[in-house]
């Protein structure tokens, strides 16, 4: 049946539903419905629910509960999740699976209350100290948000990896149509690492400091060998208009549902719009853009931000065709017919643009 | 068929519960439909709008930019959002509250809401008033459809409450019948 919810209520519904059974927080707009709802629903399936002291508390509550074993779960919004990085280092650095839900607002500093994107470089690239990666999924709509609910627990289990679903403000407060409809996933490894007491077995350890010299860099040769598996298995992204595409666009979550919009209206015009709109943004759909980059005039990424995952999608590209920029930041969120002018003014054929401008001062 | 709806008022006169209302008879029709509040800042008192799209094809931006119609509940709200009426839109506003000046280009409909919801024993209610009136003019859903989704929401403890919003609602439609 379908029922209407905020994209934070459905994260939260999705995780009890995946099994979650210990979530910790601390209140921050514009995540406070997720805080909000998991603080009735945990009690009702006998699970753990703390408001924390702060962030910092929060996420270490998640190391103990996910070192035991359970399925755990931090979320906060912007500020609240640069509190938590020491955290999220350690857990990675831990192999300590669980899930963490990014609401981006605003910033740097206190920066505001609505939507963003501007944690993108904070979430793929560490966040936190050392050579590490979490797991980044970038829902677009209510329904997306809860299905990467599910599969974020899933992946964090297979690879005792974080995970980190990165949302922003529309997606967190948007109320849409949505289904509960995935089960967990079966066959996942058991989790004989957990510290659920040693009575009549060898002891376990959850540690990340290796003070003995060579110890650590065997632990990083591993991590980096387990994020080498990641980035081979785990890539997922949508594909809208790409063949035979003059120009693509790339994009996630709140600015990939405009730049949706920019294809649909493109069938009017004389030349192709294609999306790619990474669904993980680590690891990075790098194969398919560069495929991409072979076959089209330009490439434009549309983000809201002052320009992060563009570094991304210029790696993958390698030089093979121009990358361009359209972005907005404090709260701007891009309109199609911004994205339609931007398009106009890179395409390299006049002709082409003036028709482009012509369509956009008629609507 | 897509229509875009802004509603507006201050904190606590129910717009929430007007759009929720519409969404959901929108959902439960089958139709594609999105519903993006106001967060945060808003207090009891303060002016909250929210954005409502409810369409026969996928919605992409849930941010109106040109809306087809405007539900205002206060003169604030009126001043602040009058400009995301098209041209041709909707215009329904709650004439207790609002007084008009200097009339927009628009098809307009002035509704007593708070009066008609006063008179009937509940000021609470004059959301629905406006309801009414809504379905009246857009008719969207039949009364019925949003009576049905009405008594969801009035469950338990809020049962007895029913009566007076059903009320509240046809007293909306009369007024623009009449």
């Amino acid at each position: 049946m379908k029922q209407l919810l905020t994209g934070n209520e459905a994260a939260a519904e999705a995780a009890i539903q995946a099994g979650c059974r210990y979530y910790y927080g601390y209140p921050i707009t514009p995540q406070n419905e997720l805080i909000n709802y998991m603080s009735v629903r945990m009690p009702q399936v006998g699970g753990t629910f703390i408001q924390a002291e702060s962030e910092i508390a929060a996420i270490n509550m998640v190391y103990g509960s996910a070192a035991a074993g359970g399925r755990a779960m931090t979320s906060s919004s912007s500020p609240g999740i640069s509190l938590k990085q020491e955290g999220i280092s350690y857990l990675a650095g831990s192999e300590l699976p669980c899930v963490i839900v990014n609401i981006q607002r605003g910033g740097p500093g206190l920066g505001d209350i609505s939507a963003s994107q501007a944690d993108y470089f904070q979430a793929v690239k560490g966040g936190g100290h050392g050579d590490y990666h979490t797991i980044v999924l970038a829902p677009c709509s209510v329904q997306e948000m809860a299905d990467l609910v599910y599969d974020a627990f899933d992946l964090a289990d297979k690879y005792r990896n974080p995970v980190m679903i990165l949302g922003d403000a529309q997606i967190g407060q948007l109320m849409e149509p949505m289904e509960f409809h995935k089960k967990p996933q079966k066959n996942l490894p058991i989790k004989n690492w957990a510290l659920t007491g040693a009575a009549g077995r060898k002891k376990n350890v959850i540690k990340s400091f290796y003070p003995v010299k060579g110890e650590l860099e065997e632990f990083n040769a591993h991590l980096q060998k387990k994020y080498k598996m990641i980035a081979e298995h785990e890539v997922r992204y949508e594909a809208i208009n790409v063949n035979n595409a003059d120009i693509i666009l790339v994009a996630y979550g709140t600015s990939a549902r405009i730049c949706k919009e920019v294809v649909k209206k493109s069938h009017r015009f004389e030349f192709k719009v294609g999306l790619i709109r990474p669904i993980t943004l680590w690891p990075f759909p790098t194969d398919i853009i560069r495929k991409m980059s072979e076959m089209v005039q330009c490439i434009l990424t549309v983000e809201m931000s002052a320009g992060q995952m563009v570094e991304d999608v210029r790696l993958s590209v390698e030089g093979r065709c121009p990358v361009h920029f359209y972005g907005r930041t404090g709260g701007g969120v891009p309109t199609s017919l911004e994205i339609i002018k931007k398009i106009a003014e890179i395409v390299p054929d006049n002709r082409v643009a003036h028709t482009l401008l012509q369509l956009t001062e008629v609507k | 068929m897509t229509e875009k709806v802004i509603l507006a008022g201050f904190g606590g006169q129910g717009m929430m519960l007007l759009g929720k209302l519409l969404a959901q008879a929108a959902m439960t029709d089958g139709k594609y439909v999105t519903y993006f509040p106001s967060y945060g800042t808003e207090v009891r008192g303060g002016t909250a709008v929210y954005h409502l799209i409810i369409s026969n094809e996928e919605i992409f931006s849930p941010l109106i930019e040109d809306a087809n119609t405007l539900i205002v509940m206060n003169q604030p709200s009126y001043q602040k959002f009058k400009g995301m009426l098209r041209p041709d839109g909707l215009l329904l506003l709650n004439a207790t509250m609002i007084k008009l000046n200097d009339p927009p280009d628009a098809r307009i409909y002035k509704i007593p809401a708070t009066e008609i919801a006063s008179k009937l024993g509940n000021v609470l209610v004059s959301n629905v008033v406006m309801l009414g009136a809504y379905l009246a003019i857009k008719k969207l859903f039949s009364a019925d459809h949003i009576l049905g989704q009405l008594h969801a929401i009035l469950k338990g403890k809020k049962g007895n409450l029913f009566a007076i919003n059903k009320q509240a609602l046809e007293s909306g439609m009369q007024a623009i019948k009449s």
